[in-house]
C-alpha cells in the first residue's frame, strides 16, 4: 500500500511541472509586460525597474529561478501588489472563494431538491408550472445581469441588503452575493430532481410501498429520495466547476476579494507570478484531490492496487 | 442515505465557513467613503505608479509643497522658500515640530532620504525622472553617481536646499508629487521593502494607515502627529476598490459611498438628470488623440495626408454627440488651463464644417490619394466601449468627408502598447496623454525627439530646438514664448490627431463639505468634512 502511494505520489509531479512550464510559456508569450503603460519610461528607468523584478533575464533562467522559489515554497512577489506576495494574496482570497463557493452550493442544493421534488409530486398543477418556469428564468439569465438587477433591487431600492462587499461587515454582505451564484445551480438542479423524481415514482419498488399503505411524504423520504438523487450527485462535478467561474464575475461585481478577481485581473495586468501562483496553486489542489481518491480507492480496493 | 449525509455535510460546511473570522474596517459615523477604481499597486510612494496610488497617498504623506482644494499650490510640510535669481537653488524652511505618525521627528534630512532613494537604481522607482532636473539626479538613475550626490543637502534640522541642473519652473508642482515626500529611515531600517504595508507604514500625512484588503479596501484613519491635525475634519476615510464602475454607481445609490471615482459612460446622462449638482465634471489635464506611426509609410513622408485625416474629423460633434459629458474639442495637444500658458492652435480650428471638409479634400488629392485611389488604412485601439464609439465616428467621417476606407482593429491594451512601441505594424493608433504636474512641459517633452513615450516617433530638430530653449529660461514669460512655438511648429507637422480635453466627472454626496474642482482632479481628504448626519 505504502509502495502505491509513493508510487502515486511520485507520478503526479511531472503533471504538475508540465502544468507549471506551460502556464509560464503562456502567460510570458502574451504580448505586454506587467509594468508597460501608455506613459512609456525613460530607457534608464525602465532597465533598473527590469532589473529589479528580474524581467531582463533570458526566460529559461526567469523559469528556474521561479521554479527554485517553488521549491521552497515561495510563490514570489506579485507585480501587482507589489506589498504582498503571491502566497499571501491566495491564501487571503481562496478561503473567500471557498465560503462563497460552498454557501452557494449548499442553498442550491437545498433549495434545488426541495423545489423539484415538490414540483414532481404536483406534476402538471400550478406549482409545477411555477417551479419549472422560474427555473428555465434561472437557468437562461447570465449572472451579470441578475447580479444588477439584485443589486438595484434589494440594495438601492429596499436598501436591505450592502450593494458591495466593503459597504458592510458580517453576514449581510453574503446575501446577494451567494444567491447570485446559486440561482442558476438551484435552477438546473430543480429540474434534474424533478424529473429523475417522476421517474422513481413510476417505478414498482414504489407501487409496492404505497400498496402497504406508506404516506407519500414517507414514501419520498425513505425510498424516493435516494434513487432520485443519482443524477444530481453526478452533476455535483460539474456545478462546482460553474460555481467556481461563476464566482469571477460575481466577485468582480460585488467588490469581493476572492481568488476568481485575482486571476482575471492578474491576467489583465500581466501580473506573471500571481497569475502562475493561482494556477499553480489550482493544479496542487486538483491533483491532490483525484490522488487521494486514487488512494483511497486503493486502500478501500485492493484490486486497483495491482494493475 | 449517502446522498442525505453529503447533503448535510455541504450545509455543515456552509454554516462552519460562515462562523469565520469577520474583519471589521473600523465604520465610524464620522467616516468618509470613498470610491477608489483599482488598488494602488503598492504604497510605497516611490515604487507608485498609478493615479489612484497616488491619490490614497496625498491623504497619507505630505510633500514640501500641497494643493488647496482648488489647486492652489501652497506650502505644506515647508513653511516658505526661497528661489535664487538664476533659478538654480532652491531654499526650503521646514515648518517647526514636523512630526511622523509614529510622533518621530520629522527633519530635512528625511526628505534628502527619500529623494535618494527616489532615484537610486535597485529601487526601481517609476517615476525616477521625476526630479530628473535637481543635480546629478540622471547620471545616479542611470547608475554613473551615487545616491548622496543628489544636489539636496539638509542643511540643518528646518533647512533643506535643492540645486538644479537648469531652471524648472514647475518644480514647486513636483514637490507635491508623492515620489517627492520623505521616508521615516527608522521604518526602512527596519522593515526594509515591506515598509508600506498595514502595521508598519510610518506616514507624515492628514492620515495613516489603518488596514488594507487587496481587491476591497484601504481604511485611513487620522494621524494624531500632523501638524494641522486640528484642521482635518473627518476622523477616517476608507477607499473602496470598485473596478466596474456601474457597481460603484450602485453603491453610491445605495448610500455606501460619499465620492465616486468616476461616472459609467453610458449613464451619464441619466445620472445627471438624476442628481443634478451632486454630479461634479470638470476640465482635467489630460488629451485622447489619435497618433501617426511617423517612421513608416504612408504616413511618414506625407505631411497633407496627415492633415487631411486630422482636418476631416468634426471635433465638436465627436466631443459634444458622441462622448457627451462635457469633453471640450481638442485643436491643441496641450490642454486649456495650464499654468501660464495659452494653447496653440491648429490652423484650421478657426474654419468652418464646409470650409474645412473643403481643404481637407484638397489636401487629401495633394497627397496622392483620390476617389478612383482611397486611402486604405489601420486605426488600433485598445478595446473598451468609448474607444469604439470614437473610432467608429471616426472611421465614418474620413469615409463621408474623405472617401478614406479605414479598417478599425481593437486590442487589448498590452497588445496595443506593445505594437505602438515597436512602431512596426501601426499606421493610426489610439492614445491618451495626462499630465503629471500643472505646466505645459508635462505634455510638450512627450513629442520630443527620444521620448520614450513618443509613441508617433515624431522628430524635428526645430522643435528640440525650441524646447531645449525653453527650458534654459528663467523669465516665465520667455520660456513661455519659446514653449508656444514649439507646439505651433510641432501642430503644423501633424503628428498626432488631438480630439477632446479629458473633463473628471465624479459623484459627490450632498452629505461633503469642502470638495473643490481643480484641473489635475487632486481631492485631499483633509480638505473634506461630513455634515453631521441628521
Amino acid at each position: 500500500m505504502l509502495r502505491y502511494t509513493l508510487l502515486r505520489i511520485f507520478g503526479a509531479i511531472p503533471t504538475l511541472l508540465l502544468v507549471i512550464a506551460l502556464a509560464f510559456l503562456m502567460v510570458h508569450a502574451a504580448p505586454g509586460g506587467p509594468f508597460d503603460d501608455e506613459r512609456v519610461l525613460p530607457a534608464d528607468v525602465e532597465a533598473n525597474i527590469a532589473a529589479a523584478y528580474h524581467l531582463d533575464d533570458p526566460l529559461p533562467k526567469q523559469f528556474v529561478r521561479y521554479l527554485g522559489g517553488l521549491l521552497k515554497g515561495d510563490l514570489g512577489p506579485s507585480y501587482r501588489y507589489r506589498d504582498y506576495t503571491v502566497a499571501e494574496l491566495i491564501g487571503s482570497a481562496f478561503p473567500l472563494s471557498l465560503k462563497l463557493g460552498a454557501m452557494a452550493m449548499a442553498l442550491a442544493l437545498i433549495v434545488g431538491v426541495i423545489a423539484g421534488t415538490e414540483a414532481a409530486l404536483r406534476q402538471g398543477t400550478r406549482i409545477d408550472r411555477i417551479v419549472m418556469g422560474f427555473s428555465m428564468t434561472g437557468i437562461s439569465i447570465p449572472v451579470f445581469v441578475v447580479a444588477p438587477v439584485l443589486v438595484l433591487l434589494f440594495a438601492v431600492k429596499l436598501q436591505w441588503l450592502p450593494a458591495g462587499w466593503s459597504g458592510a461587515s458580517g453576514m449581510g454582505r453574503y446575501v446577494l452575493p451567494v444567491i447570485t451564484l446559486a440561482l442558476p445551480q438551484v435552477a438546473y438542479i430543480a429540474r434534474l430532481t424533478r424529473a429523475s423524481m417522476i421517474d422513481v415514482l413510476g417505478r414498482d419498488f414504489i407501487r409496492t410501498a404505497r400498496a402497504q399503505g406508506l404516506g407519500t411524504r414517507t414514501i419520498v423520504r425513505v425510498h424516493a429520495l435516494k434513487p432520485a438523487m443519482l443524477p444530481v450527485l453526478s452533476y455535483l462535478g460539474p456545478a462546482i466547476a460553474a460555481i467556481l467561474t461563476g464566482s469571477v464575475v460575481v466577485e468582480e461585481i460585488f467588490g469581493i476579494p476572492g481568488l476568481g478577481q485575482f486571476f482575471v485581473r492578474g491576467a489583465l495586468n500581466r501580473d506573471y507570478t500571481l497569475v502562475l501562483g493561482i494556477v499553480v496553486f489550482y493544479a496542487t489542489l486538483i491533483i491532490s484531490l483525484n490522488l487521494l481518491v486514487d488512494i483511497l480507492y486503493g486502500a478501500i480496493d485492493p484490486r486497483v492496487r495491482y494493475r | 442515505m449517502k446522498s442525505l449525509r453529503i447533503l448535510a455535510l455541504f450545509v455543515m460546511l456552509a454554516g462552519f465557513a460562515a462562523c469565520g473570522g469577520e474583519t471589521d474596517s473600523g465604520a465610524t459615523a464620522n467616516t468618509l467613503q470613498r470610491g477608489l477604481p483599482s488598488d494602488p499597486e503598492t504604497l510605497d510612494h516611490h515604487k507608485a505608479r498609478s493615479t489612484q496610488a497616488a491619490e490614497v497617498l496625498r491623504d497619507l504623506g505630505e510633500g514640501l509643497a500641497g494643493f488647496t482644494a482648488n489647486g492652489e499650490l501652497v506650502p505644506a510640510a515647508a513653511e516658505s522658500w526661497h528661489i535664487s535669481e538664476d533659478g538654480l537653488t532652491y531654499t526650503f524652511h521646514l515648518r517647526d515640530g514636523l512630526r511622523w505618525s509614529n510622533g518621530d521627528a520629522l527633519t530635512a534630512e528625511h526628505f534628502v532620504a527619500g529623494m535618494r532613494r527616489l532615484v537610486t537604481p535597485a529601487t526601481a522607482a517609476f517615476y525616477a525622472q521625476m526630479i530628473v532636473d535637481i543635480e546629478n539626479a540622471a547620471s545616479i538613475v542611470a547608475g554613473a553617481a551615487t545616491p548622496d550626490e543628489l544636489g539636496v543637502e539638509a542643511v540643518d534640522d528646518r533647512t533643506l536646499v535643492l540645486r538644479l541642473s537648469r531652471p524648472t519652473p514647475y518644480m514647486l508642482s513636483l514637490l507635491t508629487h508623492p515620489s517627492t515626500f520623505p521616508v521615516h529611515p527608522g521604518a526602512i531600517a527596519e522593515h526594509g521593502d515591506a515598509f508600506a504595508r498595514p502595521g508598519k507604514l510610518v506616514s507624515n500625512g492628514a492620515y495613516t494607515l489603518d488596514a488594507w484588503v487587496p481587491g476591497s479596501v484601504v481604511a485611513l484613519k487620522r494621524n494624531e502627529y500632523y501638524w494641522n491635525n486640528s484642521a482635518t475634519a473627518v476622523d477616517a476615510v476608507n477607499y473602496h476598490v470598485i473596478v466596474q464602475n456601474n457597481a460603484e454607481l450602485n453603491r453610491y445609490r445605495a448610500g455606501e459611498l460619499h465620492t465616486t471615482s468616476t461616472v459609467p459612460p453610458d449613464a451619464f446622462a441619466q445620472v445627471r438628470e438624476e442628481y443634478g449638482d451632486e454630479l461634479r465634471v470638470a476640465p482635467y489635464l489630460g488629451v485622447y488623440y489619435y497618433g501617426y506611426n511617423m517612421a513608416k509609410p504612408p504616413l511618414q513622408d506625407n505631411k497633407a495626408l496627415r492633415q487631411a485625416l486630422s482636418m476631416a474629423i468634426d471635433r465638436e460633434q465627436l466631443a459634444e454627440k458622441i462622448m457627451g459629458r462635457g469633453e471640450a474639442p481638442a485643436y491643441s495637444w496641450v490642454p486649456p488651463g495650464v499654468n501660464n500658458y495659452e494653447p496653440t492652435k491648429v490652423g484650421f480650428a478657426a474654419l468652418g464644417k464646409e470650409d474645412r471638409e473643403k481643404l481637407a479634400r484638397v489636401r487629401y488629392k495633394e497627397a496622392g490619394y483620390g476617389e478612383d485611389n482611397p486611402l486604405q488604412i489601420e486605426v488600433r485601439y485598445n478595446t473598451n466601449d468609448t474607444n469604439k464609439k470614437v473610432a467608429v465616428a471616426i472611421q465614418a467621417m474620413w469615409r463621408d468627408v474623405l472617401g478614406v476606407e479605414a479598417a478599425l482593429i481593437n486590442e487589448e491594451f498590452q497588445v496595443l502598447l506593445t505594437n505602438m512601441r515597436e512602431a512596426e505594424v501601426t499606421q493610426v493608433f489610439r492614445s491618451s496623454w495626462i499630465g503629471d504636474y500643472n505646466d505645459a512641459h508635462t505634455f510638450l517633452s512627450v513629442l520630443q525627439s527620444g521620448n520614450a513615450a513618443n509613441m508617433p516617433r515624431y522628430s524635428s530638430d526645430e522643435y528640440d530646438g525650441l524646447m531645449a530653449r525653453a527650458a534654459q529660461q528663467v523669465d516665465p514669460e520667455r520660456r513661455r514664448l519659446y514653449l508656444e512655438e514649439a507646439e505651433r511648429v510641432m501642430l503644423s507637422e501633424h503628428p498626432v490627431i488631438p480630439l477632446y480635453f479629458f473633463v473628471s466627472k465624479h459623484l459627490v454626496s450632498p452629505e461633503v463639505d469642502g470638495w473643490g474642482d481643480n484641473v489635475l482632479d487632486y481631492h485631499y481628504s483633509q480638505h473634506l468634512s461630513l455634515k453631521a448626519a441628521d
